[in-house]
């Protein structure tokens, strides 16, 4: 860098007129991003707003409430995030922290199986699971294993749903707590938990858990939005989660499905301010 | 030390081995089973063999995947060429408010897709969208629900994400190696040939697969939109499974998806490297 620091002058002396022409160029490609950006939104929320008939009014926000099928459709959706949170992390971490601890081998292992539903479009995983769920009734009839077939389909619940969610969200999970588990040292945290006497739970619980907070709120989060966006395992399967019944309410009410669409955007981005400054107030606390 | 606190400690992993194992396994088995198997079609008979794939590569289904291949390249190389210059024109901006607003907002965006994407632009550019009607542009011939419409919208989330991956790349060029170009007598034009687009090429790269893949396996926001006017695989893997389809070629649907996992396949196997590589460079 010293050495670079003499001929520091000679390109500034060139500068003004370029630099105003980097300036122009800057503004415009802003400029036309926000554009581009900001338009559909502005015009959903003008669509939501404005009819012919009646002009301006803000009906439409306060009837998505009231409409058939929201509460439980919404309510499906956010059981199936958290059933698929929690399944996700119970068991991604103790794999994680088993290869940092003492199984070094299953790293790579591991690795690849939490790439590998990067590699399968959510289509081709759900005419895989159609297939298992079409021919699997045959095959298993005459076994225990029918009822459990058959347990995993219930509407109210679809188990085989978080299934699917949970492998779909694999390599987010995955890559999230790498990112957490690279800062610490899990090792010797373990190691001096174990010295003092801890018991194991205890050592996951008080020792690693909140160590791990925000690559564990990351992973939740990403979660989360995945399930709450996920619309082609649950159509093709025949369930009505959230984003489904946007589309079934969209043939009737226009108006209603593009403003729940921009609320789900307002939602996506609250909850990644939140993350954000979880990860944030986390930092500054250590 | 470490043997006796840490007895075994593999056991941990077998839960999410086992899991992986039957949620995925069991798909990806009976995917690629139903793919190989076929049916005769007089006598019902199956038995293993090519012939479902042979016929996903011809006719209606090879348009749709070459239909796929073609959006998803469109959309991957203009989203690479605008969002290297939306990223170009955040970082070199002297504004930190401007940086961590798009930044966060190319965050956010990224992970928008599916359904609420679609109605957002079909209120805005639809038949009866705001924006149709304002400037009558039905009447000119616009349609969202054809290519160049689905190339529109897919801009939405890819370029924000190419932002995502190349701001970063573009805040490691330092400006040393820039000054020192310029006083070697370079042009700007030289400046990127030679070491600007070199230094990004990784990211540049990466970010098209990644961009690639994400256009390739969509198909929310297109069934959404168009229903099935732009010939998609995604589509014709839909219609497929939803009973659309003759007798006796309900496996083409499998091997249409075996096709795309090939596909998204390759496409992977470019991008991981790529990411490690890029990684690195800018550590």
């Amino acid at each position: 860098m010293v050495a670079v620091t003499p001929v520091l002058d000679a390109p500034r002396e060139l500068a003004p007129a370029g630099r105003r022409r980097v300036r122009v160029w800057r503004g415009l490609a802003l400029g036309l991003a926000a554009v581009y950006f900001l338009l559909p939104l502005a015009t959903s929320f003008w669509f939501t707003v404005h009819n012919e008939r009646q002009g301006f009014s803000l009906a439409p926000y306060p009837r998505i409430l009231a409409a058939e099928g929201f509460g439980t459709s919404m309510l499906l959706s956010l059981g199936l995030a958290a059933a698929t949170i929690v399944v996700a992390l119970g068991l991604t971490l103790p794999a994680m922290l088993a290869v940092r601890l003492g199984a070094p081998r299953l790293r790579p292992v591991l690795e690849v199986v939490c790439t590998l539903p990067l590699v399968v479009p959510p289509i081709t995983f759900v005419s895989g699971i159609g297939t298992v769920l079409r021919s699997g009734p045959d095959l298993l009839a005459t076994t225990p294993f029918w009822g459990t077939l058959m347990a995993i389909q219930d509407e109210r619940f679809p188990l085989v749903l978080v299934l699917a969610y949970v492998v779909l969200a694999l390599p987010f999970v995955y890559r999230s707590l790498d990112a957490g588990l690279r800062a610490i040292d899990v090792r010797t945290l373990v190691e001096a938990a174990r010295g003092l006497g801890a018991s194991w739970p205890y050592v996951l619980l008080r020792v690693l858990v909140p160590n791990l907070r925000s690559a564990i709120t990351g992973a939740a989060f990403l979660t989360l939005a995945l399930v709450l966006g996920e619309y082609t395992v649950a159509a093709l399967l025949g369930y009505r989660t959230f984003p489904v019944w946007i589309v079934t309410v969209a043939g009737s009410e226009g108006q209603l499905s593009v403003a729940v669409s921009l609320l789900s955007l307002l939602i996506i981005w609250l909850l990644s301010l939140a993350l954000s400054g979880a990860g944030a107030g986390r930092r500054r606390s250590s | 030390m470490a043997a006796e606190t840490t007895p075994r400690a593999w056991p941990a992993a077998v839960p999410l081995l086992a899991f992986v194992a039957l949620a995925f396994g069991i798909p990806a088995v009976a995917l690629l089973l139903g793919a190989f198997t076929v049916t005769e079609p007089g006598t019902g008979r199956t038995f293993l063999g090519t012939a479902n794939l042979a016929e996903s590569l011809r006719g209606n289904y090879l348009t749709t995947l070459l239909g796929s291949v073609r959006l998803s390249a469109v959309v991957a190389a203009l989203g690479m060429l605008l969002g290297a210059l939306l990223a170009r024109a955040v970082v070199t901006s002297s504004s930190a408010v401007l940086r961590g607003a798009v930044l966060s907002a190319s965050g956010v965006l990224a992970n928008f897709g599916g359904v609420p994407l679609a109605f957002l632009w079909v209120a805005t550019l639809g038949n009866s969208g705001v924006v149709t009607t304002a400037f009558g542009l039905g009447e000119s011939g616009w349609s969202l629900y054809g290519f160049w419409g689905l190339v529109l919208v897919y801009m939405y989330f890819s370029v924000p994400l190419m932002v995502l991956v190349l701001a970063p790349a573009l805040e490691g060029l330092r400006p040393q190696w820039r000054e020192a170009a310029e006083s070697s007598g370079a042009g700007a034009w030289q400046y990127w040939r030679h070491v600007g687009i070199p230094v990004l090429a990784p990211s540049l790269l990466g970010g098209f697969v990644l961009l690639f893949g994400g256009a390739f396996a969509a198909y929310a926001t297109a069934a959404a939109i168009t229903g099935s006017t732009v010939p998609l695989v995604t589509l014709q893997i839909a219609d497929a499974l939803t009973g659309d389809v003759l007798i006796g070629h309900e496996n083409v649907a499998l091997a249409l998806s075996l096709d795309m996992v090939v596909v998204a396949g390759l496409v992977m196997a470019v991008h991981l490297p790529l990411q490690r590589r890029s990684s690195r460079w800018l550590r």
